[in-house]
Order: structure tokens, then C-alpha cells, then sequence
């Protein structure tokens, strides 16, 4: 029966119903697409890394945070170094730039490239023709419209677009990477090193053994380091903290919307409750009824909120396909509902004990 | 003072604080009401009679005197034995009906019940009393559809729906025109005579106050 109530509540009032639900939805739409987001870019980048075909990437001695990829520190005279390591069947050197956050372009050297990742997976076009020659993949070439033959301006200049790849290996932009090391004054030098091996379940041995013969003066990563290096680097950054204010952000708008509806609504129900105290009604049963539509309220505008935080998915999909990757991470569904219920919870108290503290006389005959 | 009394007052004194003012709403009233009685009290506005209803009907508590509504003492009940009262000895009619305005006629007496304890139990005698009070195709309306008539008539069925031992009907017939005032005053009269209800009935009226066993009056607080 206190259902019913409830929800006649809800339907009399439609209107209100629907103002909370889309304000209780807004913050559940932002924590749900920022750990989307997280979620979606991290595992894009450990894809990427994955995709590159190595098994084994190196990098220079105090690289430790895996995000901060722009440092060139390491040389090209490394790449024949490692290649005669026993296991090591092939050496590919990648220098790194950003250019829009989070873009990054990877100059690569489609030889070295083909050996360790087995080649690109064109869709249309081919490798570099010429020294201004740009792959770029299907996501970057939706994002920003463009075609084989067309030029497109990147780091100041204009670059030919000579492929669109299917991605998932290394940046959305790759560039020759002679170019790129002398655009960046960084001739010879190389930002990672990807290694391939003759079989990865050698891969613990090879890491002791390159570690033992450079003497530790370099970062030696798994490519399961790296998904966990890519995670701590993110975190070290401040994302959890991020993520933390935002939900923080989230309980006090729920508890501050509920709170407002509520009293508005406790305010309008003034003689309802009188009604409801004459008949016998307790405390508690106002209480728990004030209560129950709050959790209602919260229930409602946390589904709200996950339809929304889909429909951002799909419109940051479509608008920004190669800038950003959003993924619907299902566990924060009952996370993020639990984190409204208790805004709601807070948000119904006051309300709910004003209602159940309401003199029935005072309240029967409010107009 | 009887021992059939389910109503039993000596000289009962309610003072409300308004503001910094103290008003005396009853100077010390004496009342005694049998078992199966339909009393009319009437009087002028302000003369206290809706106070003495809020004070039977465990709405507020007397300041002093003795209040015993079938055998509690209302004096020492805590505000959560108020609460018992209303929801198991005492039923309210109201002059204004006071239903529950988003439910529907059944949902409003369904309510009551739910409140009483009494919710999902069958009650053949219920279902007899809304025959009589001619409402059974009315209950899937909601108050804005019904008449005055039968909303109060509504309002009377949720009143006695888990079978409270007095029935407080304030001006019943307040709000009504004369073919609905009489009908609900039938009604009132029939559950007397029907049930053996208590009723107690406020009312400016004196023909409807004429429907009662016994009439009393009250002026300045006080019942003369």
C-alpha cells in the first residue's frame, strides 16, 4: 500500500518527478561516463601497445610513467643491439609526439614495423611514399573526414595522406619516423623500442638477460607490464582522486535534489499528512513513506542517468571516434546506484522527519 | 459514572500556547458517553467543541483532568499510544472530508486499513457497510470525481473501516447541500442503529444535531 501511495505521489506530479529524475541523472551521467572514459582510454592504449606485435617494449632508464612517452632518450644504435640478443627475432623503434591531447603521433619505420607487428592492416592506401606521408586510422579518418590523397595538417605543416589503416596498432597517426625524429630535433633517437620474440613465453628469460647485459640502464616491460604500468601511471596522475570528487560532487547534487524535492513536496502534502496521522499513521510510516519516493526518486534517476551515460557513449563515438574511447564499464552500474540511494537517504531525512513531526491538528488544517 | 461509559471526562482543561499568549480551548468539561451512543454536541465557533474531539481522538493532549476513551487513560499516553488510539479506538469524519486527493475512493479506505493492521484481510461486514452507504460503484473514482456526498460518504467508510469503538464525525455535513446532509446523517444514524457505532457529531445545525440520542451543549469551553 505504501507503494502504491508512492507512486500516486509520482504520478500527480509528473513533472517534479521528471525535473528530479534528469537532475539526480546529470551526476550519474558524469561519474558513468568519466569512468567510461578511463576505462575506455586505458584499455585503447594497452590495445594499441598490444597491437604493436611486440613482446617486449624498452624504454629509457628513468622512464617510469608510461604516459609520459614524449621523451626521445633512447638511441637508434640500440635497434641492431637487440636484434643479435638470443630469442630476439626483430627490433622496431617508435618515437612519440603529442599533438591534440590525447593524440599522439608514432613515427615508425615501416621495415622495422612490418617484421615485428606483421604489417598494417590497410583498408585503403599504403605505406609512406614520401617524407610528408601520413597513415592514419579509420577513427582519426572518420573524426576528422578525410581520405587517401587528401593532406591534412599536422604539428604545423601539411602531411599527404597515403593510408587509412584498420587501428588498434600503435597511434591513431603514424609518420615516417626519420620525419618525425627531425621535426623534433631528436635525430637518432627513439622514445620505445618494441622487441619481438621467437616465442613470448620467453619473454621473463629475455628481460633477465637484457637486463643483465645493459646493466639495469634501461626500463624493460612485459607487455603485460605495460597494461599494468599504463593503469598505475593513470592513477599516479590523479584519476582516482578525479573520479573521487566527482562522486563526491554526485551524492551532495542527489542529496541537494532530493533534499529540495522532498521538502517541496512534504510542504505540499501538509494536510495529506494530517490525514495520514488521524488515521492512525506513526512516525515511522510517514517517514519510511518520504523515504521510499526519495529511493524512488534516486532509483529512477540512476536508470536515467545510465541511459544518458549510453547515449554520450555513442554521441562522443560519433563525434570524437579516435579522440576518445568510452566504454559502459557494467560494475559501476550497482556502484554508482548504491551512491544515489544513499544522496536519496540523506536527502529524505530532513524532509521525512519535518513530515513526521508535523502536528496533525496544524497539519489538517493547512490550506 | 457508568461502567457501560466509553467516554468518561472530569473536568478536562486544554490551554494552547499561541505565541507568548496562553488560550483556555476548555475550562474543565465533564462528559460521560455510553457504549452505542450517538451523542450531537453543538455549540459556537470557538465554544471548544473541536478540541474536545482532538482530545478524544488522541490528536493532542489534554493539559488537565481526567480522559478515559474505552479504558485508556489519555492523560499518561505518550505521543506513540496517541497513535495507537487513532489507528485502532477512534475514526475522524471531517467537514472537509479530507481524502487522500491522488488515490481512488477504494485506495483511500484501503489506507485506513493498511494503517489499522487489517490490510489483505478479508471483512464480509465491511463489505456489507459499503452497501449501505451505497458507494460500491464509486470506489475506482478518485475525490475530484466524486460529490460532496460521496466523498464524505467515502470519508465515513474509511472512518469505520477497522471497526474503531467511537466514531468523530466534525460537522459531517459542513460542506454538503440538505439532500446530502440528510443522506449522510442517515448513514451516521444507521451505523448507530445497524453496529451499535459510538458516535460523537459536532454541528452547527440543529436538525442534524436532532439525529442523536442526546444533545449537548458547549459555550466558552465549557459544556452547559
Amino acid at each position: 500500500m505504501t507503494g502504491k501511495m508512492v507512486l500516486a505521489n509520482l504520478k500527480h506530479k509528473p513533472m517534479r518527478s521528471l525535473l528530479s529524475f534528469l537532475l539526480i541523472g546529470v551526476p550519474v551521467t558524469l561519474i558513468l561516463t568519466l569512468v567510461g572514459l578511463s576505462h575506455g582510454m586505458l584499455n585503447d592504449a594497452e590495445r594499441r601497445a598490444r597491437g604493436s606485435g611486440g613482446d617486449i617494449m624498452v624504454r629509457g632508464g628513468d622512464s617510469k610513467a608510461i604516459l609520459s612517452g614524449g621523451t626521445a632518450n633512447l638511441s637508434e644504435g640500440l635497434i641492431p643491439f637487440f636484434e643479435k640478443q638470443p630469442h630476439v627475432k626483430a627490433a622496431m623503434g617508435v618515437i612519440t609526439h603529442s599533438v591534440e591531447l590525447p593524440l599522439v603521433v608514432n613515427g615508425v619505420d615501416s621495415g622495422q614495423f612490418d617484421r615485428v607487428s606483421g604489417g598494417l592492416h590497410f583498408i585503403s592506401g599504403g605505406w609512406f611514399q614520401g617524407e610528408f606521408d601520413v597513415i592514419v586510422d579509420q577513427y582519426y579518418a572518420k573524426q576528422k573526414k578525410i581520405h587517401v590523397g587528401e593532406s591534412i595538417k599536422i604539428l604545423n605543416r601539411d602531411w599527404r595522406v597515403s593510408g587509412i589503416v584498420e587501428g588498434g596498432q600503435l597511434a591513431h597517426i603514424l609518420v615516417p619516423l626519420k620525419t618525425l625524429q627531425g621535426l623534433d630535433s631528436a635525430t637518432n633517437r627513439l622514445s620505445f623500442i618494441y622487441l619481438k620474440l621467437d616465442d613470448p613465453a620467453n619473454t621473463q628469460i629475455v628481460m633477465q638477460q637484457l637486463n643483465e647485459v645493459t646493466k639495469g640502464g634501461y626500463t624493460i616491460w612485459s607487455m603485460a607490464d605495460v597494461a599494468s604500468q599504463f593503469r598505475e601511471s593513470v592513477n599516479s596522475q590523479g584519476l582516482n582522486e578525479f573520479i573521487f570528487v566527482i562522486i563526491g560532487i554526485g551524492v551532495v547534487i542527489g542529496f541537494a535534489v532530493v533534499c529540495l524535492s522532498m521538502y517541496m513536496a512534504v510542504l505540499q502534502r501538509t494536510r495529506e499528512i494530517g490525514i495520514l496521522k488521524s488515521l492512525g499513521g506513526s512516525k515511522n510510516f510517514i517517514l519510511g513513506i518520504i523515504w521510499l519516493e526519495a529511493l524512488i526518486l534516486g532509483l529512477g534517476g540512476t536508470a536515467f542517468g545510465i541511459l544518458l551515460s549510453i547515449g554520450a557513449k555513442y554521441a562522443i563515438e560519433i563525434l570524437k571516434p579516435a579522440s576518445f574511447q568510452v566504454e559502459i564499464v557494467y560494475i559501476w552500474w550497482p556502484i554508482v546506484l548504491g551512491i544515489t540511494l544513499a544522496g536519496a537517504t540523506l536527502g529524505a531525512l530532513y524532509p521525512g522527519i519535518s513530515a513526521a513531526s508535523h502536528d496533525p491538528i496544524e497539519a489538517l488544517a493547512y490550506e | 459514572m457508568s461502567s457501560g461509559d466509553i467516554i468518561e471526562i472530569q473536568d478536562l482543561r486544554k490551554v494552547y500556547t499561541v505565541g507568548k499568549v496562553e488560550v483556555s480551548a476548555l475550562r474543565g468539561v465533564d462528559l460521560n458517553v455510553k457504549r452505542g451512543e450517538f451523542l450531537s454536541i453543538i455549540g459556537p465557533s470557538g465554544s471548544g467543541k473541536s478540541t474536545l474531539f482532538h482530545i478524544i481522538g488522541g490528536l493532542t493532549p489534554p493539559s488537565q483532568g481526567k480522559v478515559r476513551v474505552d479504558d485508556q487513560d489519555l492523560a499518561s499516553l505518550t505521543d506513540a499510544g496517541r497513535t495507537n488510539l487513532r489507528k485502532r479506538t477512534v475514526g475522524f469524519v471531517f467537514q472537509k472530508f479530507n481524502l487522500l486527493p491522488n488515490l481512488t475512493a477504494r485506495d483511500n479506505i484501503a489506507v485506513a486499513r493498511y494503517i489499522g493492521g487489517n490490510d489483505g484481510k478479508s471483512d464480509p461486514k465491511f463489505e456489507e457497510v459499503l452497501g449501505l452507504l451505497g458507494i460500491s460503484n464509486r470506489l475506482d473514482h478518485k475525490p475530484n470525481a466524486l460529490s460532496g456526498g460521496e466523498q464524505q460518504r467515502i470519508a465515513i467508510a474509511r472512518a469505520i473501516v477497522n471497526h474503531p469503538a467511537i466514531l468523530l464525525a466534525d460537522e459531517p455535513t459542513g460542506n454538503l447541500d440538505t439532500e446530502n446532509s440528510k443522506a449522510v446523517l442517515e448513514v451516521l444514524k444507521g451505523l448507530n442503529e445497524t453496529l451499535g457505532q459510538t458516535v460523537l457529531m459536532i454541528t452547527h445545525n440543529p436538525e442534524a444535531a436532532a439525529y442523536g440520542h442526546r444533545v449537548v451543549t458547549m459555550r466558552d469551553g465549557k459544556i452547559i
